[in-house]
């Protein structure tokens, strides 16, 4: 059978008039001039400003809530606690989910919200908050993961089994979930290995970073219709969490988003939304909430940390023969880390044939943790590709030769049972050897590093419209998340398809109550899958405008053929007639049959698994510890660029982030279990300053399943980074740091105990 | 509560004459009470420079400025940089490079890197970087932020 790439036409000399070009962005004149409407910048007549009252202790029974003072002052007009949201049983999804926005029972990090009020004025709320009384109990607290797994450690939640691998026996843990992953034999591959190397690294939570905090406005009517405007990477899932946390029928609940001023996975999941929904419901006036910094730092995100047992194995030929992981991931109070992805991930891009992986999911008194671009892999890829490199040099092999010989190719199937289609890491590899940068010699007194790293890429339920106007030009309607110019990669497709300028074409978002269910997006799916729905969109506005165009003609339907935006009779035989364009026909709706439009709904598959190798020299400053990034090259497989320039961004972006959660970003927390550095000055995130020019080199090895051959490039961008700059300090250096982050004081110990 | 005090400030060449609080600061009046939200808060410590204005010529976080500081002073927000319809170099190379992806932090680099060209209008790629070190990005990587504002400024040099 033919693919949905050969029969979309394509080839590699398919002349693409919109994709693959760099057209400016539908959504950008507003950004630059301040007229683009973020989360918090929503202004309605009435409303009123929601603040949360947050617990200062990491673990305490919560005893009693006075709030009667706060009731009291003048301004305030509603306060909220546990008692006004449903009770949803302990130890569900929902229940976990419900107590991570009010806490219930218990408190279980610091920042966890305890109660909020609503009144006329921020500075009103505030004071009201101070005139809250709450009663805690303080309990012992644990906050390291491996901590929190020893049998004397403090339980979070006395009712958690381990779920999983059906291993753990029935008593209380914070241990959320054990998975085993296994293929071949591990045993029989050590034992044909010439050198293995086995080494322990562990990385903190860092947070997702987006500058702009979570604001939303939520407005509730007396019969119970909830409208709520926020900042979200997935307005279809947050109504229908809602609808299940308020006990409120999704129909009821109508959510619309705001631009959104970054995201990276931590907006994937509420914080501050239900509580100014329950805040308007009490006082039937619009709710403004916007977190502060404080609290997206203590309260939102972050991503796991993890620690990691690797040990692999290679012949003295070049060829890895086993290899095997003990992993524990942080989850936060509660479950929720995805951690599978990094069990999945971690090995795969090498056509392995024995592998054996165990991962854990561990709670204690931190934040829940959130997605992030491949959430759970760079952390664990960090140790691997660190003795893929070492391997590499004691086999005496060049690293990229020696990732090359292990490189995995169509046809493997890998540890959690997926066969690869056409994929395109062989590829990259050998552009990243051709690349300019790999090929100059490193300079003297720098360091080089590469790392390789994969992610799946995911596809889900989407849904879109396009609508055809009687002039011809085109609407389409999202109800995916825009992250940074989905809009605009979408409406090229829908140009390229329809043979009409781009400039004819406007993509907006509906709201939930609009368009059928979008998942979030995440995991680098939005632009293939949106891009599918809406090219599929397309097709039936031309299949539509190809039977019009026939009965305008009097002729058969296969009488017609549609090429560059004209409808054309198909031969010779079946008449002469001028070409009919989009709007020739589009002008005809009302003496026709009504509006031109195409609607698709989706579960869409057909992901492409995206590969990247990354370059990059350092200097170390051997006196401070202080790491200097050199050059920096990134080499990734897009599939097919839609628009090279945010393929170029999406690159250059996931790097330097992982520039800095490889050099400095990190959670620190005191004795007390409170958060230490919840502020930009004390959690230091990447400056101008800090990183050169991100050199980028696009390969494009089509995705057989989408009709442009894309695959997705957003997470891929940071697997690689904390590796391959962990490598290069390694060959700086002449030590392999195996400790994220790669801070100076980490830095100068290893240099001090190497010159000792 | 405090007694609201009477400020006048001069915004984008428009007089405001409002009533706020001692403890306010101009972000907060530029966003709530004069509706200017082009101006972004990310972090109310002036770490971010989401909030970069500037008052009289100086380029200022304004969580980092009180309300009333800015009595009888002129202030330039995002929305006044676009004067006559027109965008600026500055804006249409940001649009063209691909300068941007959420744009969140796209007001405050705006207006710091035109405070920066108005002084300097051939700046290094290594004085645009330390100059934009007080404005965070969490998007590009700055690659194409810095391109953007030396393209623009070897337009404005009339290159």
């Amino acid at each position: 059978m033919p693919t949905i790439l050969e029969q979309s036409g394509y080839s590699a000399d398919r002349k693409l008039k919109v994709v693959g070009t760099n057209p400016v962005k539908h959504d950008g004149p507003d950004k630059v001039t301040g007229r683009a409407k973020f989360g918090a910048d929503l202004i309605v007549p009435g409303m009123l400003f929601g603040k949360i009252l947050r617990s200062p202790h990491p673990h305490a029974v919560v005893k009693s809530i006075d709030t009667s003072k706060a009731e009291a002052l003048a301004g305030v007009k509603a306060v909220c606690t546990r008692e006004d949201f449903p009770e949803i049983p302990q130890g569900t999804g929902f229940g976990d989910m419900t107590r991570n926005i009010m806490a219930r029972e218990k408190v279980y990090y610091d920042g966890h919200p305890v109660a909020a009020v609503a009144a006329t004025s921020e500075s009103i709320a505030k004071k009201a908050l101070k005139l809250i009384v709450v009663e805690y109990e303080i309990l012992p607290h644990v906050i390291d993961a491996v901590e929190a797994m020893q049998p004397a450690a403090p339980i979070l939640h006395d009712y958690l089994r381990t779920t999983g691998d059906g291993s753990a026996p029935d008593e209380p843990t914070n241990i959320v979930n054990r998975l085993a992953i296994s293929m071949g034999d591990v045993e029989k591959g050590f034992a044909e290995a010439d050198f293995i190397i086995e080494k322990e690294f562990d990385s903190q939570p860092m947070h997702q970073g987006y500058i702009e905090p979570q604001g939303c406005v939520a407005s509730c009517s007396e019969d119970g219709q909830i409208d709520l405007y926020c900042t979200t990477q997935g307005t279809h899932v947050f109504r229908d969490r809602l609808s299940a946390i308020l006990k409120t029928d999704s129909s009821k609940i109508r959510v619309s988003q705001s631009e959104m001023g970054g995201g990276f996975g931590g907006k994937t999941s509420f914080y501050g939304e239900p509580v100014a929904i329950v805040l308007s419901r009490k006082t039937r006036r619009p709710v403004k909430i916007v977190l502060t910094r404080n609290e997206v730092f203590r309260c939102t995100g972050p991503v796991a940390g993890s620690k990691s047992r690797i040990k692999m194995g290679a012949t003295k030929d070049g060829r890895i023969v086993a290899a095997e992981s003990e992993l524990v991931f942080q989850c936060g109070a509660f479950a929720g880390s995805a951690h599978v992805n990094g069990a999945q991930a971690m090995f795969t891009r090498y056509a392995l044939e024995n592998i054996e992986v165990v991962s854990h999911e561990v709670a204690s008194n931190r934040p829940k943790v959130n997605a992030f671009r491949a959430p759970c892999v760079p952390q664990v890829v960090f140790g691997v590709e660190g003795i893929v490199s070492e391997l590499a040099a004691k086999v005496g092999m060049d690293p990229l030769d020696f990732r090359l010989k292990n490189a995995a190719a169509e046809g493997y199937t890998t540890c959690y049972g997926v066969t690869f289609g056409p994929i395109g890491f062989v590829e990259t590899l050998e552009a990243a050897k051709a690349c300019d940068h790999y090929r100059s010699p490193v300079p003297e007194g720098q360091g080089r590093g590469v790392s390789a790293g994969f992610w799946f890429n995911r596809g889900g339920d989407t849904t879109g419209s396009l609508t055809v106007a009687p002039d011809g030009s085109v609407t389409i309607l999202l109800g995916t998340s825009d992250v940074a110019g989905s809009r605009l990669s979408i409406s090229m497709m829908a140009a390229e398809e329809l043979g009409v300028p781009l400039d004819k074409v406007r993509a907006v978002f509906a709201d939930t109550s609009s368009i059928g269910n979008n998942r979030v997006t995440a995991g680098s799916r939005t632009t293939f899958s949106a891009g599918m729905v809406i090219v599929d969109s397309a097709r039936q506005a031309i299949a539509e405008m190809t039977r019009r165009a026939a009965e305008i003609w009097d002729v058969p339907e296969d009488g017609v053929t549609f090429q560059d935006g004209e409808f054309r009779p198909a031969g010779a035989n079946v008449g002469e007639f001028d070409p009919l364009t989009i709007a020739d026909i589009a002008s005809r709706t009302s003496v026709s049959h009504g509006a031109i439009a195409g609607h698709t709904e989706m579960n869409v598959t057909g992901e492409g698994p995206g590969f990247g190798l990354h370059i990059v020299d350092v200097e170390v400053d051997k006196e401070t510890g202080r790491v200097d990034v050199k050059r920096y090259t990134v080499v990734e497989d897009a599939g097919k660029a839609i628009h090279p320039l945010q393929v170029e961004g999406q690159y250059q972006g996931g790097a330097v982030q992982g520039v800095g959660w490889a050099l400095n970003e990190e959670y620190v927390y005191g004795e007390d279990g409170r958060l230490q550095n919840p502020s930009f000055l004390d959690y230091r995130m990447p400056v101008a300053s800090d990183v050169p020019m991100i050199d980028t080199v696009i390969v494009e090895v089509p995705n057989p399943n989408h009709p442009f051959g894309l695959r997705g490039v957003g997470e891929v961008p940071v697997v690689p980074t904390l590796a391959a700059v962990g490598n290069a300090i390694g060959n700086a250096i002449g030590i392999r740091p195996q400790s994220l982050p790669m801070s100076p004081p980490k830095l100068l110990e290893l240099i001090d105990g190497a010159g000792s | 509560m405090a007694k609201k005090v009477h400020v006048t400030t001069t915004v984008n060449g428009d007089e405001h004459q409002y009533l706020c609080e001692p403890t306010q600061t101009l972000v907060d009046i530029l966003r709530n009470e004069l509706e200017l939200t082009g101006t972004k808060e990310g972090c109310s410590t002036g770490d971010c420079g989401a909030c970069s204005v500037i008052v009289d010529g100086d380029l200022v976080c304004s969580c980092l400025v009180l309300a009333v500081e800015t009595d009888g002073k002129s202030v330039e927000t995002i929305e006044g940089m676009a004067g006559g319809g027109e965008l600026t170099p500055l804006q249409r190379n940001f649009l063209e490079l691909n300068g941007l992806q959420c744009g969140i932090c796209t007001p405050g680099i705006l207006i710091a890197a035109k405070a920066l060209l108005d002084r300097k209008p051939d700046p290094t790629e290594t004085e645009v970087r330390f100059w934009l070190a007080g404005n965070l990005c969490r998007c590009t990587g700055y690659d194409k932020i810095i391109r953007s504002v030396l393209a623009a400024a070897e337009e404005m040099r009339g290159n």
